[in-house]
């Protein structure tokens, strides 16, 4: 890299007090031109002469300028890539003709080039003698370019106004020695007007010095008019004047011009171009507009031809032009084969042509080669499932690591779909009519423009019998939707490729799920996942959603959804994301908490000024021991079904289409259980539930007390520290008892309940006979009597033994859905996953003195089928999950509860953040 | 405007975080993004977040004091998808100017604040110019490559509108940032020139791009080399990259900005990747390991944070930023 002496304000203790100017922000020891397409190019004294590639010029190339007036611009294009492949380094693009339209022929050739990378890799020169082209061109180039050209002869005014023009697009200029008078043709004129045009330019413009080019004008040799003998003589001289005199500018010339009087003689053409550009280049001139092609290497120029040529372009001898017309005419024709080199790749296997072909995204030859890879092949599918995706593979991988870009990929998908087009007549041919495998949608969401991927993806989907209606990029919902109901779709296809897509598409699944319509969707692309596809849009739409990891899957996929066992596959893939998204909500970490201090100042703050607690019916420890044959009503079955691995909800469950029949024979059995264990008591329901004055102190606490005031229990809740929405508390339980401030009395109450008595000796019978089926039977019935105690118990409470809620009248449905006013959760449970707090319970009811539940030393409850809780009575309280909580609050907690910080780390462990 | 300059001649400032991700934790609804005025607006308005600065500013005034709070030394104006071109897919087009001016206005409001209640330390407001929603020199349309969605002409009226209402509200400093596609830049800072010349004024300019992938190169195919060069024509404030890509992944290629200029160097990048889910996950803490390697490495004028990025982040940046010189490009090998 290039050294660079450094202005920067910081270390030269300068004060700027006003705005930098232009001169005084570029670095004075760095005046190197710069230039810019994809890639960078910078010309600094050490770098060899700068080669512009001049056939892309409708005045010089009668090729170009016939392509581009039939529009074959993709031909145009290989002659552009023809000379970047040549070795330019910069590539002239000239429109000028009459029958042009000039600004639109310039406009669509930059834009093509801005598509096709291994062109736009090099700086463009914008070439025209009208200024709207110039501008044009300047108006679609992202990188530094160089404008051809400008000049003094329409004036100063004119001159000064398109530099600063120049200067604001930013790009650097070639200026003409030109001037009012004309065309500089002398040594003096050349040197006067380059002088004027520079210092105006870097006066009056503020043009910097390095970005600007002169093109003293190269003029043909060897015409036979004596004005003309030192022509190339001259133009070195002026050369060298330049450059030693106007600092850090450049000179350039259309190299071709000199040898204009020997059209037709190629070898004597290239001859002296070479010997032309090397005196030129010895006296400065540093890039120039060359034919790379129709160059010979100066040392390869044949010694008499070379002095012939040097005798006219250093004017050394009076008979000079003469000498070499004659010497001429014997060396006419012969011009070197320097066809492209570049088309040695032709010469390999099919594949690594084909390969070749999508990497470099070449489609010249992309027909040939898969009519050749189709006749090989056993079928012509067989050309995309082999030949081309091994290419895109490649390409893939190379993307992957960065040693491709996206316009490149673009480029290669291009190829792609030509030789899919091409294959498609035959696949059509050897498949029959009418044999749709499926219709399917195909969208890049809106806000994204990336449709590689989803391109491929319908390709290799047409290819495998699918109808595909593909709706392109940046399609927003509504048109997805629409255009899925019009044309009456098996499958939509979502793909999107930033990060944005992810909630587009989370958005259109819910909308149609809200539409009531029943068409599976797949998910593809980068930023999409598995998982993302899981847990946040399969949620939102009861069809299936289903994530393809690449497009070799989709047909699989597709194939999947739609086959005579596609129920079974919903089913599949919803159990799998299910699993999926609850282990990644269980893992997953909110990223931002607040310190227990902070929480707590976030609390819920309920309005207790304008509250009156229940005061309640009781209050004091109760046993009750419930008919077991009462609680049947309050069974909630759904989990019943849950623990056989049978998933949906009672009772739609029992008309499942998958599990229905199992579920029905299940649910026969356990009916017929059900019966058996109530008419032989197999069985028997105990609880029992306390009532207590009770107030929050310190805002996590709650402490109960017996009625004259003692206090008999506290409780610990645990608080939420998760970041929350503006807005949203941080809750604790302790947020749903009065604090002390109020000024009243509130109440709590606890209960422990269960139906296990009976049922552990009962299993085990089951299990002496091997009888697996009966032995989970009777202890999922437990498990659901302790549950529907537990309701039974908490409906009893509300409107009886506290009385909050009297007249409530709720079904069970009602009561399942949590309907009620009040809560009873449970410890161990999310919103106080804190079992410790069992222990405070049973001492508070003294539960295994009453009723014999015994708490292990995991405090699990034993037997199994059983139940505890707290009674929350106040209508604002509500189930909530207390999510990750801190470090800080583990140490707090423990300090509260008086047990090593150590202990309250085990205990509480799964809800600490890491 | 000699302020900035002395600012950061004396240490490293401080650019703001997020406003997006800050903006998300207010959850607001369709009505919240309405407000009163646009109460019956024919179209939905939920997420058009630059039209927060008119219907909720308390809340971006609230943001911004955040991250002045937090330790930040200029914050960005909420104006990202600021222009006709960005609104019209809200068929905004219409307050674009009201909505830049706003936004800026309210920004200097809170800046003027920390600046009076601590004269010796000036903050400062920069007009955010955003990439809008379509690329220049890309086409959207496999099929048609020579296809433009936008072209330099309409990017031009559009930029131009949104730097007058900027500078109008009284932005110090204009941001053009989330550069995925040059030519897109090229017509903003045209844009900002023409109002210069317009107004008779200056206005320091800071330019940062976005290198989108692991190719090193702008989402329209430019190196870092390139991309420099191509936006040198302006005199800028500084250079720099930002989003896309964590502090991390990143620091190559500001290593290769850094050894190609003189000029000041910006980084505002993203707290990390996004994950499956397009969370940025990266803590305070991670990031300020990472950002203090930028400053171990002297790369940095400016620095700030990007998608992910919260008050905290800025404050733990601010924290070790303060311990280090701004970056002196004395020698570049």
């Amino acid at each position: 890299m290039e050294d660079e002496d450094v202005t920067n304000p910081t270390t030269n203790n300068q004060q700027p007090t006003t705005f930098l100017s232009d001169n005084q922000q570029q670095p004075t020891n760095n005046r190197y031109l710069k230039l810019s397409g994809l890639e960078p190019l910078i010309v600094t004294p050490e770098t060899n002469f700068i080669n512009i590639g001049e056939r892309t010029n409708v005045t010089g190339s009668r090729k170009f300028l016939r392509l581009i007036k039939e529009e074959k611009y993709e031909e145009a294009l290989d002659v552009a890539r023809a000379q970047v492949d040549g070795g330019a380094q910069i590539i002239d693009i000239n429109m000028d003709e009459g029958m042009l339209d000039g600004v639109h022929a310039m406009t669509t050739f930059l834009n093509l080039i801005a598509s096709e990378p291994d062109i736009a890799r090099v700086p463009v020169m914008i070439d025209s003698s009208k200024w709207e082209i110039i501008e044009a061109g300047l108006k679609v180039t992202q990188g530094k370019s160089i404008v051809n050209s400008i000049s003094l002869k329409e004036g100063e005014e004119n001159f000064i106004a398109h530099a600063k023009k120049v200067k604001r697009y930013g790009a650097a200029v070639i200026v003409m020695a030109f001037d009012e008078t004309g065309q500089a043709d002398t040594y003096n004129r050349r040197i006067e007007i380059c002088k004027r045009s520079y210092d105006i330019l870097v006066d009056k413009v503020g043009f910097p010095p390095e970005d600007i080019i002169f093109d003293p004008n190269i003029f043909p040799v060897a015409t036979g008019m004596e004005e003309h003998r030192r022509n190339a003589l001259d133009f070195f001289d002026a050369t060298k004047w330049i450059r030693t005199n106007l600092p850090h500018a450049h000179v350039s010339g259309g190299v071709s011009n000199v040898s204009f009087s020997f059209r037709g003689n190629d070898r004597v053409r290239e001859a002296m171009h070479s010997a032309f550009l090397y005196h030129a280049i010895q006296n400065g001139m540093d890039m120039g507009i060359v034919n790379p092609e129709m160059i010979e290497v100066y040392d390869d120029i044949d010694k008499e031809l070379l002095e012939h040529v040097e005798d006219v372009l250093l004017d050394r001898r009076d008979d000079a032009t003469e000498r070499l017309l004659t010497f001429a005419e014997n060396v006419k024709g012969g011009a070197k084969i320097t066809e492209k080199q570049a088309q040695e790749w032709r010469l390999l296997p099919i594949q690594e042509r084909l390969t070749h072909a999508l990497v470099r995204g070449i489609d010249e030859f992309i027909e040939v080669d898969i009519e050749e890879a189709r006749l090989a092949a056993s079928k012509p599918i067989e050309v995309i499932e082999i030949n081309l995706m091994t290419g895109m593979n490649v390409v893939g991988d190379l993307f992957g690591s960065g040693k491709m870009f996206l316009p490149q990929v673009v480029k290669s998908a291009r190829v792609m779909k030509k030789a899919v087009a091409y294959l498609l007549p035959y696949i059509e041919e050897g498949k029959g009519k009418g044999s749709s495998a499926g219709k399917v949608l195909m969208a890049t969401v809106k806000g994204d423009v990336h449709d590689i991927g989803k391109n491929i993806v319908a390709v290799v989907l047409g290819c495998n019998n699918f109808e595909i209606i593909d709706l392109g990029v940046m399609v927003p919902p509504e048109k997805i939707i629409e255009a899925a109901i019009r044309e009456n779709v098996d499958i939509i296809g979502l793909s999107g490729l930033i990060t944005p897509s992810l909630d587009e598409m989370v958005y259109l699944a819910k909308e149609m799920d809200k539409l009531n319509i029943s068409i599976p969707i797949m998910i593809g692309g980068a930023t999409t996942s598995r998982a993302h596809t899981a847990v946040k849009i399969a949620p939102q739409y009861r069809e299936t959603v289903v994530h393809v990891n690449d497009a070799s899957r989709a047909v699989t996929v597709a194939g999947n959804l739609l086959n005579a066992n596609k129920l079974e596959y919903s089913k599949t893939i919803r159990a799998e994301y299910d699993t999926l998204r609850e282990g990644y909500l269980n893992r997953s970490r909110d990223k931002d908490y607040l310190s227990i201090e902070d929480s707590r100042r976030n609390k819920l703050k309920l309005d207790w000024e304008d509250y009156a607690p229940t005061k309640p019916n009781f209050i004091g420890a109760q046993t009750i021991y419930p008919k077991p044959a009462e609680l049947v009503e309050f069974i909630d079955w759904t989990p019943f079904f849950q623990t056989w691995d049978l998933h949906g909800k009672y009772p739609a469950i029992l008309k499942d289409e998958v599990v229905g029949e199992q579920a029905v024979i299940l649910f026969a059995d356990a009916q017929k259980m059900l019966t058996q264990m109530l008419e032989e008591d197999w069985l028997e329901a105990r609880g029992i539930y306390g009532i207590y004055p009770a107030t929050t102190i310190n805002d996590d606490d709650i402490e109960l007390y017996d009625e004259d005031g003692k206090k008999k229990a506290t409780f610990l809740t645990l608080r939420q520290q998760s970041q929350k929405t503006k807005g949203a508390p941080n809750i604790a339980l302790a947020d749903f008892i009065a604090p002390k401030e109020a000024g009243y009395t509130d109440y709590m109450g606890a209960f422990a309940v269960t139906t296990g008595f009976g049922v552990d000796e009962k299993a085990a019978e089951f299990e002496k006979d091997h009888d697996d089926y009966n032995s989970i039977m009777v202890k999922a019935l437990g498990d659901r009597l302790a549950e529907a105690f537990a309701e039974y118990l908490h409906l009893k409470v509300r409107k009886e033994i506290w009385g909050y809620a009297a007249d409530e009248h709720l079904s069970n449905e009602h009561l399942i859905k949590e309907e009620y006013a009040g809560i009873r959760p449970a410890p161990g449970y999310p919103a106080c996953p804190d079992h410790l707090e069992k222990n405070t319970i049973w001492q508070l009811l003294d539960v295994e003195k009453q009723i014999g539940v015994k708490l292990t030393e995991s405090l699990a409850m034993w037997p199994a089928s059983s139940v505890s809780g707290y009674y929350f009575a106040n209508p604002k309280s509500k189930y909530f999950g207390l999510g990750k909580i801190k470090e800080d609050q583990v140490i707090d907690y423990a300090k509260r509860r008086s047990i090593p910080t150590e202990t309250a780390s085990k205990w509480l462990n799964p809800n600490i953040a890491d | 405007m000699s302020k900035i300059y002395d600012a950061l001649n004396n240490r490293i400032l401080v650019l703001d975080g997020a406003m997006g991700t800050m903006l998300q934790r207010y959850n607001f609804s369709e009505e919240d993004f309405r407000g009163e005025r646009f109460k019956d607006f024919p179209h939905s308005l939920k997420g058009n977040n630059d039209l927060l600065s008119i219907t909720q500013p308390h809340a971006i005034k609230d943001v911004h004091r955040q991250y002045f709070e937090a330790g930040a030394d200029i914050v960005e104006t909420n104006t990202f998808s600021g222009t006709t071109i960005g609104m019209a897919d809200y068929h905004l087009e219409d307050i674009v100017y009201e909505l830049n001016y706003e936004s800026a206005r309210i920004a200097k409001e809170v800046a003027d604040e920390f600046t009076a209640a601590n004269p010796g330390r000036p903050r400062f407001v920069a007009g955010s110019i955003g990439p809008t929603n379509r690329t220049a020199s890309m086409s959207p349309d496999v099929n048609d490559p020579g296809y433009r969605a936008v072209t330099f002409d309409d990017l031009l009226i559009a930029y131009k509108q949104q730097v007058k209402a900027l500078i109008a509200g009284g932005a110090d400093i204009l941001l053009v940032e989330t550069i995925f596609d040059t030519l897109n830049a090229k017509a903003a800072l045209f844009a900002i020139e023409e109002v210069k010349d317009e107004l008779g004024i200056d206005i320091p300019i800071m330019v940062s791009g976005t290198i989108t992938d692991a190719s090193g190169r702008t989402l329209s195919g430019q190196t870092v080399e390139a991309f420099l060069i191509s936006i040198s024509h302006i005199p800028l404030l500084s250079v720099g990259f930002n989003c896309a890509l964590g502090a991390d992944q990143l620091k190559p290629y500001l290593k290769r900005l850094a050894h190609n200029t003189s000029m000041n160097i910006s980084a505002h990048p993203n707290a990390g990747l996004p994950n499956a889910f397009g969370e940025y996950d990266q803590t305070p803490e991670e990031m300020q390991v990472l950002i203090k390697e930028y400053l171990d490495d002297n790369l940095i004028n400016i620095i700030g944070g990007c998608c992910g990025t919260t008050p905290k982040h800025i404050k733990l940046i601010a924290d070790v930023a303060a311990q280090y010189e701004p970056r002196t490009s004395t020698v570049v090998s």
